[in-house]
C-alpha cells in the first residue's frame, strides 16, 4: 500500500543554525535540506543567512555563495546556470524548478529548499535518477527509421518541424515527474511525465517510421493510463512546456487506432 | 537485492497492449452519465413528498423505468472503471487483487440487485 509516513529513519529533524554575516544588513534567511548517507543521521534542515547585498538575484547564485563562504559541505548539482542543462533542479519555496532561473524576488519571506520530492537522495540536495534516466532511455529517444538512409540527410517540411516545437525544449529536469502524485505512486512502472513528453515528441517527429512500435511499447494500463491529467507537471515547469498536452495527444493517438 | 540494468527495471514485463479501451469506455459512460443523471434527477426528483402509491405508479412508467435501470448499469460500470484505476494507484500485490475483485462483486451485485428491486416495482 501506499506510504502515508515516512519512515523513522526518514523523519526531518531541525539541523544548524549557521551564524548570520557580519554587518550585513539585508540578510536572507534559506533553510536547506540536508542528509549525508554516510554519518547514519536523521535528514534535517540547517538554516542559513545570506548577505544579499553581496549575492547574486538568483537561487542558485544564493547556494553557490553558501557552498563559497558558509558550509563547504552543502552539495547540490549545478552546470550551465540558464535553464539548459536542468541540473539545478530542486524543490524551492514548494515548487519543483531550476535554482538558476528561479529569482529570490519570487519567494516571500525565508527561503526553503529541499531536493527533488519522492525520489531517493544521494546526498543534500542531489536526487538519484537513475531510474529517470532508464526510463527516458526505454522509450528510444532517437530517429527509428526503415527507408533506406538518403543520400544527403532526412527532410522534413516546415509544418512538420513546428509540431515538435514546445516538446524538444525539455531538458530533463525531472521538476514534472517528481511532480507528479502519479508518478510519486507508481513510479516503477508509470513513465512520468518528462519521458512520456519525449514519447510524443518521436511519435510526432514526421521522419520517424517507427509510430507503430512506439505506440505498442506504451499501450500500457501503466506506462501511460496513470496519468489522471493532475497537470502538476504543466504547472511546475521551469521551461514553461505542457507535457499534460503531450500525454493527452498520445492517448488521442491510442484512440485513433483503437476506436 | 536483485542485479538489474537499470534499463531492464524500467521497462520491467514491457506493455500490457490494454488501456485505450478502459480510457474509452470512462470517455463514454461520462458523457452518457453527464446527459442522463440530470434527466434523472429531475424525474426522480419530482416525485418527492408524493404518496407511496404515486411513487410507485411514476417508476412504473417504462420510460422512468428503463431511464432508472440505465442510470444504475452505466453508472456502477462507471464507477467499477474508477474505482480499479483507484485501486490501481494505490495498493499492491495480493491486497490489490482482493480489492478488485470484491468491486467487481460490489458492482455486480448492486447491479443484479437494483435491476431486480425496479423489475419488481415496475411490473
Amino acid at each position: 500500500m501506499v506510504q502515508l509516513a515516512l519512515p523513522k529513519n526518514s523523519r526531518i529533524r531541525t539541523g544548524k543554525t549557521w551564524p548570520k554575516p557580519d554587518g550585513a544588513t539585508n540578510v536572507r534567511k534559506f533553510q536547506i535540506y540536508r542528509w549525508n548517507p554516510d554519518d547514519g543521521q536523521n535528514p534535517r534542515v540547517d538554516t542559513y543567512f545570506v548577505d544579499m547585498d553581496r549575492c547574486g538575484p538568483m537561487i542558485l547564485d544564493a547556494l553557490i555563495k553558501i557552498k563559497n563562504e558558509i558550509d563547504p559541505t552543502l552539495t547540490f548539482r549545478r552546470s550551465c546556470r540558464e535553464g539548459i542543462c536542468g541540473s539545478c533542479a530542486m524543490n524551492i519555496d514548494g515548487i519543483n524548478t531550476l535554482a538558476c532561473i528561479y529569482g529570490m524576488d519570487e519567494i516571500k519571506g525565508d527561503v526553503k529548499i529541499y531536493p527533488l520530492p519522492h525520489m531517493p537522495v544521494v546526498k543534500d540536495l542531489i536526487p538519484d535518477l537513475t531510474h529517470f534516466y532508464a526510463q527516458h532511455a526505454s522509450i528510444m529517444p532517437w530517429l527509428e527509421t526503415k527507408s533506406n538512409t538518403p543520400a544527403k540527410e532526412w527532410q522534413q517540411s516546415i509544418e512538420d518541424r513546428e509540431k515538435l516545437d514546445g516538446l524538444y525544449e525539455c531538458v530533463m529536469c525531472a521538476c514534472c515527474s517528481t511532480s507528479c502524485p502519479s508518478y510519486w505512486w507508481n513510479g516503477d512502472k508509470y513513465l512520468g511525465p518528462a519521458a512520456l513528453l519525449h514519447a510524443y515528441r518521436w511519435l510526432i517527429d514526421s521522419r520517424d517510421e517507427a509510430t507503430g512500435e512506439r505506440l505498442d511499447d506504451l499501450e500500457d494500463p501503466f506506462k501511460l493510463y496513470r496519468c489522471h491529467t493532475i497537470m502538476n507537471c504543466t504547472k511546475t515547469c521551469p521551461k514553461g512546456l505542457n507535457p499534460a498536452k503531450a500525454i493527452a495527444e498520445i492517448k488521442k493517438m491510442m484512440l485513433d487506432r483503437t476506436v | 537485492m536483485r542485479y538489474l540494468t537499470d534499463r531492464k527495471r524500467a521497462e520491467g514485463k514491457g506493455a500490457a497492449h490494454t488501456g485505450p479501451e478502459h480510457h474509452w469506455h470512462m470517455i463514454v459512460s461520462s458523457a452518457g452519465l453527464a446527459l442522463i443523471v440530470p434527466i434523472f434527477l429531475y424525474v426522480f426528483g419530482r416525485t418527492l413528498g408524493g404518496s407511496y402509491d404515486e411513487v410507485i405508479a411514476r417508476l412504473s412508467h417504462p420510460g422512468i423505468a428503463l431511464l432508472t435501470g440505465l442510470v444504475l448499469f452505466v453508472g456502477m460500470i462507471h464507477f467499477r472503471n474508477g474505482a480499479t484505476v483507484m485501486i490501481e494507484d494505490y495498493s499492491r500485490g495480493s491486497a490489490r487483487k482482493l480489492l478488485l475483485i470484491v468491486v467487481a462483486c460490489l458492482t455486480y451485485g448492486t447491479i443484479a440487485t437494483g435491476l431486480f428491486a425496479l423489475g419488481r416495482i415496475a411490473f
